[in-house]
């Protein structure tokens, strides 16, 4: 790709990666203003409504991040790799919201109430294993500790994301009442991912290696 | 069984609504309506004169969200959804069974069911099983005046109830969100409670479509998934009927499912809830706060095990 529509497509996903984050501010800016939740687009419960749309959008973006290298090894695109850390990085972005909306306004920042909260439930737990898993991704993110952890060990942490994404997809099937179908096509989604990475692994990734 | 608390749902006269605010409370939300501040299903809705027999020293949540905000899976998964697709629902005409353990089974029509029974306002809570809660003035009659109308035979022992069952009406019935139709059930002493009520009406108006329309159940009690929505059958058993949560997952959702902060939901607390129009969770009470009332029913009864 030329280098203007290089430039273009990054803003493009910067863009469209700050898109829900700044709908929302923009809700909760009219609600402030004075418009009812619901008509702000907040539903009835702004605060659960908050933190299921963060927790969505985490998950989308980290599984936007499980992509990119499949799609590359598709595709042939290597340009695409330059996406997987800003991709990372707002999964985090959306992650941490997700927990501090929840903390701060559903658990009203009691942490005893959120431990109790973590031990007994699964839902949680796993909810909050995928931030923690996260957490050390978002720190070695930067170049310079990327270079200081050097590529070898940095490339294996960094397979956290992958037991992050099976953390976070059962968050999700343990989300939702009865049968519902959205969580499971989010799973079917990751296991198509990760499956892609182990098994026709030599045939399609045709791209040269990364230098470590 | 008749358990008579006639204290409660007899006020004296003066402890009743004054005829003349209540119908001036109607004229302003047919000025609301009028004036495109009430969304247009409001207006569907027609009058239903009845008499303020209980009221709650807090605020009803408003008629707006309790329309706008609320579980009904024949309808989609989302709670904004009945609001969006329950006009597809034909109320007219409806008729409702009441058969099994009966000396006097009927198939009673909705028009006449609604005029048989002295209709009362009642303002009640309701806490949802996903741990948030509204109050709601139900419009509506004892569930026990039509049960007794029928003569429950001594050998019943429970009351089984069925939500209508179309997928052309109920397009949600198209998904395997739950088995169809929706069935509840109650212990017939539950059943017969002063406080469990059929509901035809909220804020003194018809029920509309997306809040269970024509027919619903309310048991103030138990966690709202109970109150089964748009009944077409009622039958009096001698044991314990299927329900539709808890087919769909045992573990969590019991038989009784009274309102208990002490007994967690398996992936979330039930000690708090949020009221909905509320920026602070509370905590929630025994029995949704009717545990003088109905603690009786459960004594001996280990309510962690029959949850």
């Amino acid at each position: 790709m030329r280098p203007m529509a290089r430039w273009a497509v990054r803003w493009g996903v910067q863009l469209a990666m700050a898109l829900p984050l700044a709908v929302l501010v923009a809700r909760w800016g009219a609600m402030a203003w004075g418009l009812s939740p619901r008509a702000a687009g907040l539903t009835a419960e702004p605060v659960a409504e908050t933190i299921n749309q963060l927790g969505l959008w985490a998950l989308r973006a980290l599984w936007l991040t499980l992509a990119v290298t499949p799609l590359r090894a598709v595709t042939g695109w290597n340009w695409l790799a330059a996406w997987r850390r800003p991709l990372g990085l707002w999964c985090f972005a959306y992650a941490t919201l997700h927990l501090m909306v929840y903390v701060g306004l559903d658990m009203l920042g009691d942490l005893g109430l959120l431990w109790a909260d973590v031990v007994k439930h699964r839902f949680i737990l796993l909810g909050m294993a995928g931030w923690v898993m996260l957490l050390p991704l978002a720190l070695t993110s930067p170049r310079a500790v990327a270079r200081w952890l050097g590529g070898r060990r940095w490339r294996v942490l960094h397979r956290l994301a992958y037991v992050a994404g099976l953390a976070v997809a059962v968050h999700f099937l343990l989300r939702v009442k009865g049968f519902q179908i959205e969580p499971w096509i989010y799973a079917g989604l990751l296991a198509l991912l990760l499956g892609l990475r182990r098994w026709p692994a030599r045939a399609i990734m045709h791209w040269t290696r990364p230098r470590a | 069984m008749l358990i008579r608390t006639p204290n409660l749902l007899h006020p004296t006269e003066a402890e009743a609504t004054d005829e003349a605010l209540y119908w001036n409370r109607r004229a302003v939300l047919a000025g609301l309506v009028a004036a495109g501040a009430l969304p247009q299903a409001a207006q569907a809705q027609t009058p239903l004169p009845a008499r303020r027999t209980r009221t709650l020293d807090e605020e009803p949540t408003p008629f707006d969200t309790v329309t706008h905000y609320n579980n009904f899976y024949e309808f989609g998964t989302g709670k904004e959804d009945p609001a969006r697709t329950a006009g597809r629902l034909r109320l007219r005409p409806w008729t409702v069974r009441v058969e099994g353990m009966v000396a006097k089974p009927q198939t009673i029509d909705i028009d006449q069911l609604i005029r048989q029974f002295p209709l009362e306002e009642r303002v009640y809570r309701l806490r949802c099983v996903e741990a948030w809660s509204m109050v709601i003035p139900w419009v509506g009659f004892p569930l026990a005046a039509l049960l007794r109308q029928v003569e429950p035979l001594g050998s019943a022992k429970f009351v089984a109830f069925e939500t209508l069952r179309d997928p052309r009406q109920m397009p949600g019935q198209t998904t395997a969100a739950l088995q169809w139709p929706y069935v509840e059930g109650l212990r017939l002493d539950e059943a017969m409670h002063p406080l469990t009520m059929l509901a035809v009406g909220l804020y003194g108006r018809t029920l509309p479509a997306q809040n269970g329309a024509p027919l619903r159940l309310v048991v103030p009690w138990k966690y709202g998934f109970k109150s089964i929505k748009s009944i077409v059958r009622i039958r009096l058993l001698d044991r314990q009927p299927p329900t539709s949560w808890n087919l769909s997952a045992p573990n969590e959702y019991g038989f009784f499912a009274n309102v208990n902060p002490d007994v967690d939901h398996p992936r979330w607390t039930q000690s708090r809830e949020r009221r909905i129009g509320d920026w602070f969770p509370r905590r929630t009470l025994p029995f949704n706060g009717y545990g003088a009332e109905v603690a009786g029913l459960y004594r001996g009864m280990n309510l962690a095990r029959y949850y």
